[in-house]
């Protein structure tokens, strides 16, 4: 058998701003979300935040999966196979709250992310899938493409 | 003959659980949501249920990556709250009902539904809020509960087809043990949320309601609602949704929907509450049978005039529906 490895695509991948955690995923990020686990354990975060690079040894982290922790990217950890109930436990450990975590991922300070939620949340309307994502952005001549936290990642 | 009697869908959003934990449900933005459950709260005293089944799904605290059961049923004595990295909840350890989860086990099991079996297990807020939410915050729990926590963390949890057939699968098993027990089923989790990635913060009322709708009348139609429906819909982690249908399931076809109440927000979810009741076979107006026939029955303050003349079923259903704008 030839080792080509064969993408498979998912019908979930259509939606926009949205890492599906997937056995895929889980499979990649295995050690990255073992890492967060770990932190569930007092003695755990302060050994972490007494010296992170040297903690990060422990855990045969990418150097991408490593980057993303340090940098506290946590799109990109959802990228690399992290899931959010685990890397919730690395902003619970620096002493975040959740929302703080949302505003990160969605480009916007907490206070903004806190206030749209009050209004009703995010609407669903043109945030259903990435081709209608593009149709609307493309009817609105892309105002709205330059804001940060629209931006879609493979 | 045991029973279901009841089924109770309500949100486990942590930060619920952090607010009654840290004293702050008088606070405005929670005091709409704890309001909410005033009324349940009343109604779950009445009830008095023997046995709460618990459907709700762990958030990486008993199980992390290593090992993902699609169903885990909670047969031992007593379940811990878990540390969920901030120390384990305040809350009462939550006692089990080893015999009747034993027998919903063997059951089920032989009913062709593939269960992981937990002898020991750590709960949640995930089950915890809930019962916050219903009971306050009592030193115990005033009934056993029996926890079935349900994959929806790792893609693909099961489907609400399976969720479904597995709620009639835990009927039949509850209906054909044989100590008179009344049960409550409770299906937690949702509603719309996205807490992940940039769609962070959706939230779709229209959905929620609908859902809301024909969980009460068509719980069928929901059944065929693909996983990416809910995803698109009801936000990536809204799919947890589908733990509902268990709870429906367990319930008979047609339901009294008694009670319901929905807000956004409560952190980063739109919060949905139901409660469904079976008709009583055999009995015209159970609201009759409960306030009058049971105390009698029990002997307890025989001729006591009933506190406030209860409305019928229908008329005393009572809808809150609440948007912050």
């Amino acid at each position: 058998m030839a080792t080509t490895k064969t993408k498979i695509e998912k019908d979930y991948d259509d939606i926009p701003g949205t890492y599906v955690f997937d056995a895929e995923r889980s499979r990649l990020g295995y050690h990255l979300n073992m890492f967060c686990m770990s932190l569930m354990k007092a003695e755990n975060r302060k050994a972490f935040k007494a010296n992170e690079e040297k903690y990060l040894d422990q855990f045969p982290l990418s150097p991408a999966q490593r980057e993303a922790v340090l940098k506290r990217q946590y799109n990109r950890m959802l990228e690399l196979g992290g899931n959010i109930y685990f890397t919730a436990k690395l902003g619970a450990t620096d002493g975040h709250p959740f929302q703080h975590l949302a505003a990160v991922m969605t480009g916007s300070t907490q206070q903004d992310y806190a206030d749209l939620m009050l209004r009703g949340g995010r609407s669903v309307e043109g945030n259903r899938s990435r081709t209608a994502k593009q149709e609307t952005k493309s009817k609105a001549s892309g105002s709205a493409s330059r804001s940060k936290g629209k931006k879609r990642r493979g | 003959m045991a029973r279901i009697i009841a089924g109770v869908t309500s949100s486990h959003v942590p930060a619920i659980g952090a607010a009654i934990d840290n004293h702050r449900t008088n606070e405005p933005y929670w005091q709409r949501v704890f309001e909410g459950f005033e009324r349940s709260k009343e109604w779950i005293a009445k009830a008095k249920p023997d046995v709460v089944i618990g459907v709700y799904n762990d958030h990486a605290s008993a199980f992390s990556v290593e090992v993902i059961p699609t169903f885990a049923l909670g047969t031992a004595a007593e379940f811990p709250p878990a540390d969920e990295g901030w120390g384990p909840r305040p809350v009462p350890v939550v006692k089990g009902h080893t015999e009747l989860a034993s027998h919903i086990a063997q059951s089920v099991i032989l009913d062709e539904f593939d269960l992981t079996l937990c002898n020991k297990m750590e709960v949640d807020h995930g089950l915890t809020v809930p019962l916050n939410l219903m009971f306050g915050s009592p030193k115990e729990w005033p009934c056993p509960v029996i926890p079935l926590a349900v994959n929806v963390v790792q893609y693909p949890p099961p489907t609400g087809h399976r969720c479904f057939m597995l709620g009639k699968a835990i009927k039949k098993a509850v209906e054909s043990y044989p100590e008179d027990l009344k049960v409550v089923i409770f299906g937690t989790g949702g509603m719309s949320h996205q807490i992940s990635g940039q769609r962070a913060g959706l939230i779709n009322s229209k959905f929620d309601r609908a859902f809301l709708d024909n969980l009460t009348k068509d719980p069928k139609k929901l059944t065929r609602m693909p996983h990416l429906e809910y995803m698109r819909e009801a936000g990536a982690e809204g799919v947890e949704l589908v733990m509902w249908l268990i709870m429906r399931g367990a319930l008979d076809d047609k339901v009294d929907e008694v009670y319901r109440f929905y807000t956004v927000p409560a952190s980063n979810t739109a919060v949905g509450h139901i409660i469904l009741e079976n008709r009583i076979k055999g009995a015209k107006k159970s609201a009759a049978r409960r306030a009058g026939a049971k105390p009698a029955a029990k002997g307890k303050k025989p001729g006591s005039k009933k506190p406030a003349p209860k409305l019928k079923r229908a008329a005393s259903r009572q809808k809150v529906d609440r948007v912050r704008s």
